[in-house]
């Protein structure tokens, strides 16, 4: 089984076993690694975590399918977390939501068709006081309204023209 | 009266200008000082400090820490591990988020104290998967913490060591539930498990006696070691001792964390005075003082309770002390601090409809009352949204809701109730009215919560 990871993400899960008196206890340590490097769990990446742990599959498989932030699919290269719950929602969080959707033209878990993007509707992100929150990525965004979410739009539009063309 | 001042003990340093997360700017300020004095004391001290101190879980059950640490198995010649609740994924809730991000060393110092005090070997944090930069900044300050010796195989030259470590969760809010958390610890699904015989001080990670505590908590246990149990008995009010942040958010002016004397503030003031009152042209409608599994308060009811001398006193909800115990007898709880209010924009049943989303997307799945309980709560909330609601819904939700709690492995069960009795026994007139609320027209800024 080959699973190409970076030389420092396998010298990470090698550190995070060693954090626990139980192999079984890195499983979800091991599976953010992976899908921080490689984008998503694929069946091949829980064998292979199942292989270095000492379990079966289905013991990966199911730590998988029960955890909502470990996704099988891959998504798009940026990943915008809406927050859906009461106090963003009573800020607006609803409408943050579907201003993102129009924006890049896509429905809600789905990548848009320039593989830009994916949104997602979160549940409370612990940042309620400056609702509503959005995280892109890694990074939170707070008290978002109309014009914040063109602001991020645009920033998002033009950092992957960027990319887009420092890549060619 | 005008609100109290501030008491901020733990959030001494959030916001400060020029506070930084390093380990140099928390060293600068007094940082581990406490520390260095508790080694050279009998860890039998401070567990009686802590005990002397009344200090209460932060993290939503409010139970006495000394006496959690007390009910600790240390005859089993298993070890004894920490675990730091940082999972702080009740909705509402938003205070242990700004302990990790602006002053990590905090929370490291209360937890070699608590380690230290109870013969701990190893701590594990447990943070949510959502605060990946939280984590990063963790793994920094307890890598600066070891070069120092604050943590590591020989912490100031005493020859106890205890090493930390953290652990990402990875979105799912039963991981805050403290059983759940152990299983999730163990690489399994976040699956709660039956007390008795899982009572974590005697069978807890690893089937091993195991302290949990909350963020909160645990910083709390730094103060109360630097000014002794007795004083920090004197902060707040008996019974409900010490201060506690309190996070505000919804409809009001100025929403955010503000840290108090436990009961010297009342609901009225704090939404008041300290937080603006209500939006402009608005009034306030119902709050939820504890995140958002406590039941519901509703604006113009009021709550009669016995004093000691059996003599009664009748309370506002603007009058409530925010402590545990008062807000207990008023049929809700101090919870987590996390208060959501709600202004006459809001309509109760799309407040709930939102909560019961949460629930049900939240149940782990083990016990039939819960993992049906929650989803029909929502089915039903989300067809009256929907525009099919029927004047016997509140009493067809309320049905649903009495059938769950007390018949379930874990609190969940309780937490995903509250909601739906509180609402519908508070706020009966607009589940009836419903059917034609809903169809009337809506203003051009009214917001969807569902
Ligand atoms: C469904 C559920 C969710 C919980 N979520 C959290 C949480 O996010 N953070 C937390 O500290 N405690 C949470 N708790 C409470 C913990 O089970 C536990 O009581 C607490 O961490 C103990 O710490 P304390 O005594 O310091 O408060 C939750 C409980 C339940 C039933
Ligand atoms: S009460 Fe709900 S969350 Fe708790 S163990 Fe049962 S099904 Fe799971
Ligand atoms: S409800 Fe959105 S951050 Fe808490």
């Amino acid at each position: 089984m080959s699973l190409s990871l970076k030389p420092q993400t396998l010298e990470e899960i090698e550190r995070a076993i060693t954090h626990y008196p139980v192999k079984r206890s890195a499983t979800l340590p091991l599976l953010h690694l992976i899908q921080e490097d490689v984008g998503h769990i694929s069946d091949e990446s829980i064998e292979w975590v199942a292989q270095k742990l000492e379990l079966q599959p289905i013991n990966v498989y199911e730590v998988v399918t029960f955890y909502p932030m470990f996704r099988r699919k891959p998504i798009g290269r940026r990943h915008v977390k809406v927050c859906r719950t009461l106090s963003c929602a009573l800020m607006g969080g609803y409408k943050v939501c579907d201003e993102f959707k129009k924006e890049f033209g896509v429905e809600l878990n789905e990548v848009s068709a320039d593989g830009e993007v994916t949104i997602e509707f979160v549940e409370c992100l612990a940042s309620c006081g400056t609702a509503p929150v959005v995280m892109i990525d890694e990074q939170l965004h707070e008290k978002v309204d109309t014009a914040k979410v063109r602001a991020l739009v645009a920033k998002i539009r033009s950092e992957a023209k960027t990319k887009g063309a420092s890549s060619v | 009266m005008p609100a109290p001042e501030q008491r901020r003990l733990i959030f001494k340093h959030i916001d400060e200008p020029g506070y930084t997360n390093d380990l140099a700017c928390y060293v600068r300020n007094g940082g581990y000082e406490v520390l260095k004095k508790s080694v050279a004391r009998k860890p039998e001290e401070i567990v009686n400090d802590v005990k002397k101190s009344g200090l209460r879980g932060r993290g939503g059950a409010g139970f006495p820490c000394g006496v959690k640490w007390s009910l600790l198995d240390r005859k089993s010649g298993k070890p004894i591990y920490l675990v730091v609740n940082a999972d702080e994924s009740e909705p509402g809730t938003f205070k242990d988020r700004y302990i990790i991000h602006q002053d990590p060393h905090q929370l490291i110092e209360g937890i070699m104290i608590t380690c230290f005090a109870n013969n701990v070997k190893q701590a594990y944090i447990y943070i949510r998967g959502e605060f990946p930069e939280g984590a990063r900044i963790l793994e920094k300050a307890i890598a600066e913490a070891r070069t120092a010796n604050f943590v590591g195989p020989n912490i100031l030259g005493t020859g106890y060591g205890c090493e930390i470590y953290v652990h990402r969760g990875a979105g799912a809010y039963i991981c805050g539930e403290e059983t759940g958390l152990i299983e999730s610890i163990e690489g399994k699904r976040p699956y709660p498990r039956i007390k008795p015989p899982y009572f974590p001080a005697v069978l807890g990670l690893y089937q091993c006696p195991t302290i949990v505590n909350n963020v909160e908590t645990l910083c709390h246990v730094k103060h109360i070691s630097e000014m002794g149990g007795e004083a920090y008995s004197k902060i707040g009010t008996p019974n409900n001792t010490g201060t506690r942040i309190l996070c505000v958010s919804g409809h009001v002016q100025r929403p955010g964390y503000y840290e108090y004397e436990v009961g010297k503030i009342t609901m009225g003031q704090l939404l008041n005075d300290v937080c603006g009152g209500p939006l402009p042209g608005r009034t306030f409608k119902g709050v939820i003082p504890g995140g958002s599994s406590a039941k519901v308060l509703r604006f113009g009811e009021t709550f009669t309770l016995k004093n000691k001398d059996g003599s009664t006193r009748t309370l506002t909800v603007e009058d409530i002390p925010m402590d545990f115990d008062t807000l207990a007898a008023c049929g809700t709880m101090g919870g987590s601090g996390g208060v959501i209010v709600m202004d006459d924009s809001v309509n109760m049943v799309d407040a709930l409809a939102n909560l019961n989303a949460f629930y049900a997307h939240e149940s782990c799945g083990q016990c039939t009352p819960c993992r049906e309980g929650s989803l029909w709560m929502k089915k039903i909330t989300a067809r009256m949204v929907h525009g099919d609601a029927r004047a016997e819904d509140g009493a067809l939700l309320n049905s649903v809701a009495n059938q769950i709690a007390g018949r379930t492995i874990c609190a969940m069960g309780e937490a995903c109730s509250w909601p739906t009795m509180s609402f519908v026994a508070k706020f009966g007139d607009e589940f009836k009215a419903y059917p034609e609320t809903n169809n009337a027209p809506k203003s051009p800024d009214a917001l969807e919560l569902v």
